[in-house]
């Protein structure tokens, strides 16, 4: 806005200058607090629009039942309800998913990366494989084909699941990652005589984190999205609960509100915590 | 040359190519334990790529290169015993951005020789005191100037005590005024009977401290005469033009 304001002043010789009132304008939409009652002002028409349509479907809201699926007041004080455990689940799932993806990306990465033409075909074939492949389709591989012949039961085939497909995608960040380290610090470290590995562990991997990080949580963010769908497989967590829950109640409306209203806390929370994580490493450089 | 002595780098016929390209073209070359070697030649006449095929950072694709009696090929543990006993001083530094000064020079003798923490770091400390910067331990390399890092660069070489230090225009990155003070440290350096092998362009520092001189030029060594010779009459009318060129400066 302000860009346009200085172009009005200098460029005033061709175009005429827009009137006061309208700069004014723009500059009060752009500010904050505009902003802000701008954001709330669609979004309430977006929701107005939304229960119009359900009151003229004869939907019957029954809000007041949602909060005991996240506590429950006893004698023996508070429990937590179907919801706050099927999270726990989801990030249960994810990050056990999640640590182990970053293991097969940090292989997969390396392998690309080696001298081994064979190590290199081979990270390539994965890769092109579970690139190419629907996550829905990879997790019924999993579960209905690797399921029965290696033994794997529900729990197990989503988590190996979720890990080969994030891992996939983070191989390419740890790629990208120690590939924007500099050349020269790989010669200074060969020239003293290190090995491939000490290489990586002690020069290449700690520089890279830096420009690593910020892909990193975008993809935990993805892995906590992404692990909804093994509720197609009833594994329990977060979606699968607010599955059980309707197919109890017939409260799909309220539910699917609160569930996305929940991913939605967890993965803002996950963002915010890594800008400030990332403007920690960025300081101290 | 005392010809008694051995020589500790033996390139014999030694070629390299860069896909079609020749970049080294039948090099012989011996240094003898202690010798300085000073190379010069225009830019792109394969210098560096000479250089860094002594510690393989370049393969070398044809002939022999034998260094401190270990023959350079595709065996990774000669590679490495190879790159412990010659230490390497880059145009651009390469100092590890992430690790503080001292610990720029502890990581190779820890990691690589196997020193405990303690020794190492008094051989840092020492070492630091060789190239006149001892109060600079604690730092990160962004924090210092051009010719501190160079100095650090070198005394992180030094760590690893080296038999042999490749030098490849270890001052041309640095501004006039820090030239000096890594040359200094460089003529000290030769002053410890070092075998050196440099790549530089710094005539004043050649006249001083080399033994010979090599005159490279589109990959092949055009001429190798003591310093003395090769400044006041070279034979080859290449390098006349090249001293020429390089001394109107
Ligand atoms: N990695 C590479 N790939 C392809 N060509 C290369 C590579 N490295 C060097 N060359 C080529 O090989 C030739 C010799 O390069 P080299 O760096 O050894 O020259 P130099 O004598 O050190 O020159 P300078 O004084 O500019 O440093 C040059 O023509 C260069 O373009
Ligand atoms: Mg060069």
């Amino acid at each position: 806005m302000s860009a346009g304001g200085q172009m009005a002043g200098t460029g005033g010789r061709r175009a005429q200058p827009r009137p006061q009132w309208r700069r004014h304008l723009g500059r009060v939409i752009a500010s904050r607090p505009a902003s802000v009652l701008i954001y709330f002002a669609v979004m309430f028409a977006i929701i107005a629009t939304a229960l119009k349509g359900a009151e003229a479907m004869g939907y019957n809201w029954q809000w007041y039942r949602i909060p005991r699926y996240f506590y429950d007041v006893t004698e023996g004080g508070i429990v937590l309800g179907e919801i706050p455990w099927g999270l726990v689940g989801t990030i249960a799932l994810s990050a056990t998913a999640f640590l182990l993806a970053t293991v097969i990306g940090l292989i997969v990465a390396l392998l690309r990366l080696s001298d081994l033409i064979v190590g290199r075909w081979v990270a390539q074939g994965f890769l092109e494989i579970v690139r190419n492949s629907p996550l829905l389709v990879l997790l019924y591989v999993f579960y209905y084909v690797f399921g029965p012949i290696f033994g794997l039961d529900r729990y197990s085939a989503s988590v190996l699941c979720l890990a080969v497909f994030h891992g996939a995608l983070i191989s390419e960040i740890f790629r990208a990652g120690i590939n924007a380290v500099a050349k020269g610090q790989w010669e200074a470290a060969d020239a003293i005589g290190m090995t491939r590995w000490q290489v990586y562990r002690y020069i290449v991997l700690p520089q890279s984190v830096r420009f690593m990080l910020p892909p990193m949580t975008g993809e935990v963010v993805n892995m906590i999205k992404s692990s909804a769908i093994v509720s197609v497989i009833a594994v329990a967590e977060l979606t699968t609960i607010g599955r059980n829950i309707i197919s109890d109640t017939y409260m799909s409306f309220e539910i699917w509100f609160t569930i996305a209203a929940v991913y939605m806390v967890v993965t803002l929370i996950i963002s915010t915590g890594a800008t400030l994580l990332e403007r920690r490493y960025t300081v101290r450089d | 040359m005392n010809p008694g002595a051995s020589s500790i780098i033996e390139l014999t016929g030694v070629s390299k190519y860069f896909g079609p390209f020749k970049a080294l073209d039948d090099i012989n070359l011996s240094v003898m334990t202690g010798e300085r070697v000073v190379v010069c030649g225009p830019s792109g006449s394969g210098k560096s790529t000479m250089i860094r095929c002594i510690n393989r950072l370049e393969e070398h694709d044809e002939g022999r290169i034998v260094v401190d009696g270990i023959e350079l090929g595709e065996d990774t543990q000669n590679i490495r015993a190879v790159r412990q006993d010659v230490g390497m001083v880059f145009q651009q530094f390469n100092l590890f951005p992430h690790l503080t000064v001292l610990e720029n020079l502890t990581i190779g003798p820890i990691r690589v020789r196997k020193m405990d923490k303690a020794r190492a770091e008094a051989l840092a400390r020492q070492y630091l005191d060789r190239v006149h910067i001892p109060e600079q331990a604690d730092k990160y390399p962004a924090q210092l100037s051009g010719g501190q890092q160079q100095r650090v660069a070198i005394a992180r070489s030094l760590c690893m005590e080296p038999r042999i230090m490749l030098f490849d225009e270890p001052t041309s990155a640095l501004d006039p005024e820090m030239i000096n003070e890594v040359l200094d440290v460089m003529v000290e350096l030769a002053g410890t009977g070092m075998t050196m092998v440099v790549v530089t362009h710094e005539m004043g520092f050649a006249r001083k401290v080399a033994d010979r001189m090599v005159f490279m030029e589109a990959g092949r060594m055009v001429e190798v005469a003591p310093p003395a010779k090769f400044f006041s009459s070279p034979d080859s009318d290449r390098a006349r033009l090249f001293l020429d060129q390089i001394l109107e400066h």
